[in-house]
């Protein structure tokens, strides 16, 4: 009786986190241009969301969001690790001030980060556009990679590094060959992560993308809202991406009970 | 020349860059703010954009406004959230790790699109956008943000305690009052940070739910920056920030409080 009304607690909320999402979902296979009206399946929504032609600013958004993912989650991801391995080899005051300050990003909200990025850009007289939206996502996304990569670093035997140099090897040769081989998939799960959080951002983003033109996803969906009429094509892609999402998630899931199974069947 | 060239080999010299970087993108910004904010437009010292503040009614509104609708959601989240946690991390009452997963997913959607459903959803039912809106919006944006970190708690609890407690003769309701709750509060305190900090800072999402008609504080600060105001900016920006210190302080001492008590 009790995990009866457990479980059907869970499905309630699940029901309200997830209603909205089904609907947007729903709406996506019909032509209506006002949400909520049925006017039969149709899958043009679906075709007319890539074949561009009226929509193009909206590919060109989805494009500027890759682009700007893919090099902020790239040089977070060197940038972080090259730190993590420095702040690793630190000790006292040092360490204790530059993780504090790596904690900052993190701990403020986006308003913040955004406005204070903001002027720093006007009062150096930087023209805001591409470099300083990638430069704005370095900042916010490299704690995150530095997060990932720590745990590593400390549950490596320091030895070996230490072994490599004594067997001859260069200090870049033992980086290549021991350090990022160690530390690789905390690289992989920081990136993973810095292409996530710059994908989803808006707040920093609006601030520090300028006036030129360039848009983003977000900052497209904010505008096109703003107008009222929303594109009926926003539905399929939402769709889209929340499929996407939940595949990935599913498979790094099963991946990992799969590899946590095999750990057991070891052992 | 050598000495040159073992100290940029040496491990700890490569946190210099990254140091550098930090100074640069997020020590100076936030020093800008605190310069921009006791400064006219001219550049003078000045004490204007905060009086400008506390004089002007619309803006101090607001401001106590969105206090209270952060206060709102962030309890409406602990009253909803709290036993989803308790249940998922609960293997009696749910053994499927793929419920926790469903929980957490809503988080990886961007949260335009999230609030552009919840419209959707009122639309749908033919409900009027406003404060309801509003709330449930925001409830229903940040909720995974205060299961997870409560249910992380719960998960990581020592479950020894509890059957302690049962040995010793306390009823159902006396176990979960005397040591689930004070065990899970340090949770508990980083879903309220997690919920009330996001909340405060919100902008787009009220315009969105409220059709315009409702503006939060993050709102008039996005407006004063984008009409050129930035110290009046500037000065409301460092307003929120003191809140947010101000909150980040309660949550630590009673997260000392909670767990000392859970010790005791």
């Amino acid at each position: 009786m009790k995990k009866f009304f457990a479980q059907a607690y869970l499905w309630f909320l699940l029901a309200m986190l997830y209603a909205p999402i089904l609907i947007i979902a729903i709406f996506s296979f019909t032509e209506a241009k006002v949400l909520g009206n049925w006017t039969g399946f149709s899958t043009k929504l679906y075709t007319s969301l890539f074949s561009g032609g009226v929509h193009h600013s909206l590919l060109s958004a989805i494009e500027n969001t890759l682009i700007i993912a893919i090099v902020a989650a790239a040089f977070s991801t060197i940038l972080g690790s090259i730190a993590a391995v420095g702040i690793h080899n630190l000790y006292g005051r040092k360490k204790a001030v530059i993780n504090t300050l790596n904690n900052i990003p993190m701990l403020n909200p986006d308003i913040i980060t955004g406005i204070s990025l903001f002027l720093l850009f006007v009062s150096l007289g930087i023209t805001q556009g591409y470099a300083t939206v990638i430069l704005a996502h370095i900042t916010f996304c490299t704690p995150y990679v530095v997060l990932c990569v720590m745990p590593r670093l400390q549950q490596m035997n320091p030895n070996i590094y230490e072994a490599a140099l004594d067997l001859g090897a260069t200090p870049w040769q033992a980086l290549r060959k021991v350090i990022i081989p160690e530390i690789k998939p905390g690289m992989i799960s920081g990136f993973i992560l810095a292409f996530t959080l710059s994908i989803d951002d808006f707040a920093v983003t609006i601030f520090t993308i300028g006036t030129e033109g360039l848009e983003t996803l977000s900052t497209y969906i904010y505008a096109d809202a703003r107008k009222g009429g929303l594109t009926p094509e926003l539905r399929p892609l939402s769709t889209i991406i929340f499929v996407t999402v939940l595949i990935l998630l599913i498979v790094i899931n099963v991946r990992s009970q799969r590899a946590a199974k095999r750990k057991e069947a070891t052992r | 020349m050598k000495q040159l060239l073992r100290f940029f080999l040496k491990r700890s010299t490569w946190s210099i860059p990254y140091a550098i970087f930090l100074l640069l993108f997020v020590v100076l910004p936030l020093l800008l703010i605190f310069l921009y904010a006791f400064q006219d437009a001219d550049g003078n010292f000045t004490l204007a954009n905060f009086s400008k503040f506390i004089s002007s009614p619309e803006a101090a509104n607001t401001f106590v406004y969105s206090i209270g609708i952060a206060i709102v959601t962030t309890v409406l989240c602990i009253l909803l959230g709290y036993p989803a946690a308790y249940i998922l991390s609960n293997a009696e009452l749910c053994r499927s790790k793929v419920m926790v997963v469903l929980f957490i997913l809503p988080m990886w959607i961007n949260i335009l699109v999230r609030t552009l459903a919840t419209v959707a959803l009122f639309d749908f039912l033919r409900l009027p956008l406003g404060e309801g809106a509003l709330i449930f919006g925001m409830v229903y944006n940040f909720l995974p943000f205060m299961i997870y970190p409560i249910y992380n708690v719960m998960q990581k609890m020592d479950h020894s305690y509890i059957e302690a407690a049962q040995d010793l003769g306390a009823s159902p309701m006396t176990v979960f009052r005397k040591v689930v709750v004070p065990l899970s509060m340090p949770g508990v305190m980083s879903g309220v940070m997690m919920v009330f900090m996001p909340t405060i800072s919100t902008f787009a999402i009220s315009e969105l739910l409220t059709m315009n008609n409702i503006k939060l504080f993050g709102t008039t600060i996005q407006e004063n920056i984008n009409n050129g105001m930035w110290n009046y900016g500037a000065a409301l920006s460092l307003i929120m920030l003191v809140i947010i210190f101000a909150t980040d302080l309660f949550s630590d001492s009673d997260e000392d409080r909670a767990s000392n008590e859970g010790i005791i």
